[in-house]
């Protein structure tokens, strides 16, 4: 099979037209003629940044999860919690389904992410071709809806006013630091272009070979 | 053109365009870069979308029925249901998070269920109208689906943070179990439905015309 040739098309993943790629400037995208989806984007450095904002990321994200999250303060009393005392605390209250799907988008998924997105980019950055960089990126792409660090946060807002018309909430380190890994982890994802990606693998893969 | 009727693949994680190969096995195509499964559409799309949304509708009514959370402060229990836990936002005076949970955990999830609902059908029974517009529903319906996890990280917040135990606890209740398991399935009813299905409808027709 001759790829040279079949790089120059591509297909609407909504609606399967064809169409020739372009040459694009930085910043335009390339939409479907018939549907509308974006087709492709042209992104300035894109490996670059997504790599940068990843690192960012990884920092935050262990950060959130040290310090403490928040402090409850009612009728003199005062409760401290991490950001795995929900899930820890759903495990004792028999709620297990729910404490497993909640570690998994907030906590396991986004490290998983975070660490997918290194392993592909370092490497890349050095010109080297990490091993099964194809199977972890597609693994990256595919978790991408459910690492969902940006709802945790709303939920967290939702809390906090449920709770402020009787008691003191102290926000964190925590809570500082995952707001942080939040706008991280979407600058990663907003500057990652994902052909890019696939672009570099198949150039890098071909100078070894040679 | 699609490229289906080119006798061409597209990879759906990385969208390189390959041939279809002479003999067909189902399955057993991989594409040349990523190493992902091949398909001219998703397998099953319609049979699997339908199980998933039908166990959405089902688990949908325990959801809303059963309470999410109860609140117990001084030995005083007040079960919460997703309904009421928006309408205690509104009695609180705090409008923009009552509208956003309102549209987060009750809006998004009907809008979802009927929404694929009606997706499916159309290609069910090959209706062959606006395919654009329906395009467009299955890309909303498929990037709002995460935000109605807010109520069950609140809870899972509360839960955490409200434990002093003769004054005030949070006790989750069995409706987050189900209406976790109905954002779940109906994030999962977006991914195994296939947008091409429709167009394939409105192709079909074209080429009966021609």
């Amino acid at each position: 099979m001759n790829r040279s040739s079949n790089l120059t098309v591509i297909a609407c993943q909504d609606c399967d037209l064809l169409h020739r790629q372009r040459l694009l400037c930085d910043g335009q995208r390339a939409t479907c003629s018939r549907c509308g989806a974006v087709l492709y984007r042209k992104k300035r450095n894109s490996l670059d940044h997504a790599l940068v904002f990843s690192l960012t990321a990884l920092i935050f994200f262990l950060m959130a999860n040290v310090f403490p999250f928040m402090t409850f303060k009612y009728e003199g009393r005062v409760q401290e919690s991490v950001l795995f005392s929900g899930v820890h605390e759903l495990f004792v209250q028999d709620m297990w389904a729910v404490a497993i799907l909640v570690l998994l988008v907030s906590v396991i998924i986004p490290l998983l992410k975070i660490l997918g997105m290194l392993y592909v980019l370092v490497p890349l950055k050095l010109n080297r071709p990490p091993w099964y960089a194809a199977r972890i990126f597609r693994i990256v792409e595919a978790l991408h809806p459910w690492a969902m660090v940006d709802v945790y946060m709303l939920g967290v807002i939702v809390a906090m006013v449920k709770l402020s018309d009787f008691s003191t909430i102290v926000p964190g380190a925590a809570l500082y630091s995952f707001a942080a890994l939040l706008i991280a982890m979407a600058a990663a994802g907003a500057a990652l272009n994902p052909h890019d990606v696939w672009e570099r693998l198949d150039v890098v893969a071909r100078g070894r070979r040679q | 053109m699609t490229a289906a009727q080119a006798a061409l693949v597209s990879c759906p994680t990385c969208r390189l365009v390959s041939r279809v190969p002479h003999r067909w096995i189902k399955g057993h195509a991989t594409c040349l870069r990523c190493g992902a499964k091949l398909s001219l559409r998703k397998p099953n799309s319609l049979a699997r979308t339908w199980a998933l949304i039908v166990a959405a509708y089902i688990l949908y009514i325990p959801a809303n029925v059963y309470p999410v959370m109860t609140v117990i402060s001084f030995g005083n229990g007040e079960p919460d249901t997703i309904l009421s836990g928006v309408q205690s936002l509104i009695a609180s005076g705090w409008w923009p998070l009552a509208v956003l949970v309102f549209f987060a955990s009750i809006i998004v999830p009907l809008i979802k269920l009927v929404g694929l609902t009606y997706l499916v059908a159309s290609v069910q029974y090959r209706w062959h109208w606006h395919p654009k517009q329906r395009t467009i529903l299955y890309r909303i319906t498929e990037a709002v689906g995460r935000w109605s996890m807010i109520d069950i990280f609140m809870i899972t917040i509360l839960v955490a943070l409200v434990r002093l135990e003769a004054i005030a606890t949070v006790e989750p209740g069995a409706g987050a179990t189900s209406f976790a398991a109905v954002v779940v399935l109906t994030m999962f009813a977006a991914v195994s439905f296939d947008p091409r299905l429709m167009w394939d409808v409105v192709d079909q027709q074209h080429d009966q015309r021609a």
